[in-house]
């Protein structure tokens, strides 16, 4: 996925093992699902090497909840590219999270986070015994840079653009849409899973996406326009107290 | 005369209402524009366990969720034309380019591209939208109920971030500027 990948465990039983189990997963989904590798199952799928019947679990699950985000979202999560491909990993990044959250959930660990390329699973609180304070990154700044602060406990926060790797994120309706209209789409919801993907979908809907957000129970959004004006949905404000 | 004109008007209209519910039904699309009052739709979660996950109809809703999942959404995203982005088109010839200052509304957008040995060593901003605390409420016609604000630089004091790293529209309108100085 060629993005990092961040845990940090604030439990008196956590062990370097527990980090090491957390990173092998990890490794394993990028070996599984990088578009940017050759030897990946993804890229074999791409070149039509696979047929779906030989897919592995984990990608036949990976495209069912595909199927079923399309569904969820009218449409606008697709992970079919415009050129004919597939690429996940709008859907995996989110999935992989969840799931390594729950490595260490199993492992009976409750205060900790996890994150990779800015979206976040968050459990318990921080190492002041606080909620966790995340700071929505400012889309205009190269440099790490927050705009607004938000204090999650148990929630999973992922934010949705254009300005990572270049256009990733297409409108699956209307592919000559720029996207440009939105620079950045942050989602808190109960889990990184519904909140990566439906920031996926929101933000490819444009303006429209946080009306989308704000008709759906558990889940707040940010929106940020080219402008640098945000727009937030009506139950945005109580994460922005401690 | 008048009361029986309105009352056949109201059965009429009535009529009206029913065929119009039998004909158009569940299949009525629906409208994302919030109303004030309206429940929020619960979504499906899928079961704590992705493994076994399979998606369920949600019953925490007095709205039918099946009804907003496979309707049509009235939503029509305007194409916008945007002239293809310059980068790694071509070569540059080595130096350093100034972009057009873009105006962000509430602050300008400037990059400085530095071009080495044909390529792009680095983008640098000279001036980027910032601290401005306003906080409005907005464009009622466009965000009904929605509260907007102009973002402002908070301190970085944060556990972690969410997001990614660069740009916008402004930077790569900027950085275009900037690279077609830098064409040779």
């Amino acid at each position: 996925m060629g993005t990092p990948v961040i845990v940090e465990i604030h439990d008196d039983e956590s062990k370097p093992e527990l980090f090491e189990e957390v990173f092998d997963y990890f490794r394993y989904v990028d070996q599984k699902f990088s578009t940017y590798k050759d030897d990946s199952e993804i890229t074999a799928i791409n070149k039509k090497e696979i047929t779906e019947n030989n897919f592995s679990d984990d990608m036949k699950l990976v495209f069912k909840l595909s199927e079923e985000t399309k569904k969820i979202t009218n449409g606008y999560f697709d992970i079919l590219t415009p050129n004919g491909s597939y690429d996940p990993s709008g859907l995996v990044k989110g999935w992989s999270i969840f799931n390594a959250s729950h490595i260490l959930k199993n492992k009976g660990i409750k205060n900790f986070y996890v994150e990779a390329g800015g979206d976040i699973q968050v459990s318990g609180k921080n190492n002041k015994n606080e909620k966790w304070c995340i700071g929505i990154q400012n889309p205009f700044n190269k440099k790490r840079e927050v705009v607004k602060k938000v204090y999650l406990d148990d929630n999973g926060i992922a934010t949705s653009g254009n300005y990572v790797r270049g256009q990733h994120i297409y409108n699956p309706k209307n592919k000559n849409d720029k996207l440009d209209e939105i620079v950045s789409f942050t989602v808190i919801g109960p889990n990184i899973f519904e909140a990566d993907r439906l920031a996926t979908a929101a933000y490819a809907m444009g303006k429209e996406g946080i009306f989308f957000i704000e008709n759906l129970s558990d889940f707040e959004g940010y929106m940020i326009d080219k402008k640098g004006i945000a727009t937030m949905t009506t139950g945005f404000n109580k994460y922005t107290i401690i | 005369m008048k009361k029986v004109i309105l009352s056949s008007f109201l059965i009429f209209g009535f009529g009206a209402y029913i065929l119009h519910i039998r004909i158009l039904g569940t299949t009525a699309p629906v409208v994302l524009t919030p109303e004030p009052n309206k429940p929020k739709v619960a979504l499906s979660l899928p079961e704590y366990n992705l493994i076994t996950t399979e998606p369920k109809p949600s019953n925490t809703t007095t709205q039918n969720t099946t009804t907003t999942q496979t309707n049509p959404v009235i939503i029509n995203p305007k194409p916008v034309i945007v002239p293809p982005p310059v980068i790694n088109t071509g070569k540059y010839k080595n130096g350093t380019y100034t972009g057009d200052s873009i105006d962000a509304s509430y602050g300008y957008v400037q990059v400085k591209v530095i071009v080495s040995g044909g390529k792009i060593a680095d983008v640098q901003f000279l001036s980027y939208p910032d601290s401005r605390s306003t906080s409005v409420r907005i464009n009622s016609r466009a965000m009904p109920y929605l509260i907007s604000e102009a973002i402002s630089t908070q301190d970085s004091n944060v556990d972690a971030v969410s997001g990614a790293s660069f740009t916008s529209a402004a930077f790569n309108e900027s950085l275009s500027s900037a690279l077609s100085q830098a064409r040779t």
